[in-house]
């Protein structure tokens, strides 16, 4: 491979560790990847927060029967902010957050192929984000549901500019995504250690550089959907009105061939992470190195082919269902294997368990939970069944929280060392670990039997028929105790960064470059490389006599 | 880095011409289509960006034979026949509005000008690059061989060829078949 020189600043930039003498403008105009993930995570917590009043609100609301708690417009407008914000200013500026961060340190360069860009990406996701919660102030928010379809979008029966507002703020923040994704392409590419191949690289950078490719064939259907329909509010045209000759089903074609590639998106990178978790706290190396790989981009290809189980009740003909159910029914099992990977993975390990592993344990159980209701609504008879009841909200929260939120956590506990220079408190973790897991099931768990029993999401109140209230109430105070153990979150983070043990080089014995540098790192992330000759590195270099590449590839077998 | 770009502004146009394709099914698209557009005059402007295509080509050879005055010649060729189809299209389009034919007329409408407005929208962009490594390859940035620049903006110039190409194709060549 040749040589590539490294984008580094001639001179350190003004105080990036302890004087902050230029306060918020440095962070403001920093280019450095580490700064701009460290950004991205705390916009990604300052929605958490914003995205979760609101379904408390709406959690409140649905505790008890006929309630009028709030009208239903207001209800609309917090229920599909909440979606919207959880998922595209939440999840998706989280995983960018960890991935700017890390990437670069896990393949030894000192920073993204392109700083700039990668700043103009974070900004683009930022203003996209309030500029979406603008729309608060100026008239309604957007109140057609995260997916938005149409013809509820349209002017007719949307009349606040609402919605004029989601799609602008999504189209900025799908850009900034979009050339972040470019970004990570190349850096990955092209900015690796020489040293480290392909086949060397740690899982999740694997994943990420998978993900990439999913988030740039995945976006521009997104993006192409938002401006006509912006071009149908705005200049009158009839891309979704049937009355001008448009076509409302045409928005879930190009939303839901973005949408349900988006719901890998916003797990691949998780996997990642899990795949980085389970090696380190069970003491062993990834069970199925290649298979994890090759699983990952199996997901990505078919995450193309599966659109339509989101509209199965649209009436496409049973031909096409057909097709699509198969389809989704296959894209579990590079899932399933994914899961066995990690099983094997802490067979017969000496497994700590620490908060972040602990999440990845809780992940296993409750990710196979969303993925046995989601098996489940594939098949068309039971998802004409159950399509817009709480069941299908009780799945994409299991996959969701389960799979994507409890990964953030894990990632969280795992690197915050790494990112902060301090240790998080392990035993006030695991309350909060106990508190979210509890909380979590205690609010959706009973949403599948609600849905079973038929009621419909979306719906601002409903009647007082037997069991309702009473697994709504359930429902309502597992969502309190979530938000209680997120308060306790927020508590431990700046607990920790206050007065936080001061966190070692290499406080896990973990396996991976970024593990080499300082606790936090320098601005110059590493001024030389230990030599790579394998998927873990750091541990070969601890451990030259037992280092993996002496032992003729054993390490891939069980134990 | 540029080929990631042109790969997601392909899923982009993809989506805008499955639009364009799904509604043309509709009862009276086809006789918009042949009522309404010119043919013959589009073919000839099309026929000109084409050409843009083969003079960026020459301009990317004689950068690499470090033949600079060869280099802005062919950029500015360039730019002229990509100039005269973007007026060519401002033509057409004025004429199509004259006859009340716009965004909010009819599907035929909305459709066509959402496709062709994002194609010409890509063009301009693209003169407004080739503008400035013109104006950079006056200043003498270029006068050595060894810049990627040229060749990235070739490939995005090149994309956006084809992507007429087959806009050209579906929305004026089809419904003469």
């Amino acid at each position: 491979m040749k040589l590539i020189l490294l984008p580094e600043p001639e001179e350190p930039i003004p105080s990036l560790s302890v004087s902050h003498n230029q306060g918020l403008l440095q962070w403001i105009s920093s280019v450095d990847h580490k700064q701009i993930g460290i950004m991205y995570l705390w916009l990604s917590v300052i929605f958490l927060v914003a995205g979760g009043i609101e379904i408390l609100l709406v959690r409140w609301q649905l505790a008890v029967p006929n309630n009028h708690f709030l009208n239903p417009e207001v209800f609309n407008q917090l229920f599909t902010m909440h979606g919207t914000t959880m998922i595209f200013f939440v999840a998706m500026p989280a995983i960018f957050g960890f991935n700017t961060y890390l990437v670069p340190l896990m393949i030894g360069a000192n920073d993204m192929a392109y700083p700039r860009l990668n700043a103009f990406s974070f900004w683009m996701t930022f203003f996209g984000g309030f500029l979406l919660y603008f729309s608060f102030l100026a008239g309604g928010a957007p109140d057609a549901g995260w997916f938005n379809y149409a013809p509820l979008n349209e002017y007719n029966y949307s009349s606040s500019p609402g919605i004029d507002y989601y799609c602008s703020g999504l189209l900025l923040s799908g850009i900034g995504t979009v050339t972040a994704s470019a970004n990570f392409v190349v850096t990955i590419l092209k900015y690796r250690v020489n040293s480290m191949s392909l086949k060397q690289m740690p899982l999740f950078v694997w994943m990420m550089l998978i993900n990439s490719f999913l988030i740039l064939a995945a976006f521009p259907s997104l993006n192409a959907a938002l401006v006509m329909l912006l071009l149908d509010r705005q200049l009158h045209a009839h891309f979704f009105s049937a009355a001008g000759g448009g076509s409302a089903i045409l928005w879930q074609h190009l939303f839901w061939l973005f949408g349900h590639p988006e719901v890998y998106i916003v797990i691949l990178p998780i996997f990642g992470i899990f795949s980085e978790v389970f090696p380190v706290y069970s003491r062993k190396p990834i069970f199925g190195y290649a298979f994890i790989i090759g699983s990952g981009m199996a997901i990505a290809l078919l995450a193309f082919g599966v659109w339509v189980h989101h509209m199965f009740a649209t009436g496409l003909g049973n031909t096409v269902n057909n097709f699509f159910a198969a389809s989704s029914m296959l894209i579990g099992i590079p899932t399933g294997v994914k899961i066995f990977n990690w099983l094997a993975t802490m067979h017969g390990g000496a497994i700590r368990f620490k908060v972040s592993m602990m999440f990845a344990i809780a992940f296993l159980i409750e990710f196979t939970i969303g993925g046995l209701s989601g098996i489940s609504a594939a098949l068309v008879p039971i998802d004409w069944q159950l399509t817009d009841t709480y069941y299908v909200v009780a799945h994409i929260h299991y996959v969701f929280i389960g799979g994507t939120l409890f990964g953030l956590f894990s990632g969280l506990f795992y690197w915050f060392p790494k990112i902060s220079g301090r240790m998080l408190d392990e035993k006030l973790g695991k309350w909060f670990f106990w508190l979210f897991v509890i909380g979590f099931n205690t609010c959706f768990l009973v949403q599948h039997a609600l849905g079973a029993m038929g009621m419909a999401r979306r719906v601002y109140s409903y009647p007082d028929l037997p069991g309702w209230g009473i697994l709504n109430l359930i429902s309502t105070v597992g969502g309190f105790i979530m938000a209680i153990a997120v308060g306790l979150l927020v508590y431990i983070i700046i607990k920790a960064l206050k007065t936080g043990e001061k966190a070692l080089r290499d406080p896990w014995d973990a396996n991976t470059l970024e593990w080499t540098t300082s606790s936090p790192p320098e601005l110059k992330n590493f001024d030389h490389v230990i030599p790579v000759n394998g998927a873990r590195p750091f541990r070969d270099f601890k451990r030259p006599d037992d280092a993996d590449w002496k032992k003729n590839g054993q390490q891939w077998k069980i134990n | 880095m540029i080929k990631l770009i042109v790969g997601t502004e392909a899923m982009f146009f993809l989506a805008l011409i499955m639009a364009f394709v799904y509604f043309s099914f509709s009862p009276g698209f086809r006789s918009h289509q042949l009522l309404n557009l010119d043919i013959k005059a589009t073919g000839v402007f099309s026929i000109l960006l084409f050409s843009s295509s083969f003079t960026f080509w020459r301009a990317e050879i004689n950068y690499h034979q470090g033949k600079i005055k060869q280099l802005r010649f062919w950029l500015l060729f360039t730019i002229v026949l990509g100039g005269i189809f973007l007026l060519g299209q401002g033509r057409e389009y004025i004429s199509l509005l004259n006859n009340n034919v716009n965004l909010s007329s009819s599907i035929f409408g909305t459709s066509f000008f959402t496709l062709t407005g994002f194609h010409g929208l890509h063009v301009f962009v693209g003169l407004i690059v080739i503008a400035i490594i013109t104006a950079l390859a006056f200043a003498g940035d270029y006068n050595k061989p060894g810049s990627s620049v040229i060749d990235s903006v070739g490939i995005y110039w090149h994309f956006v060829d084809i992507v007429w190409l087959f806009v050209f194709t579906i929305v004026y060549v089809v419904p003469h078949l």
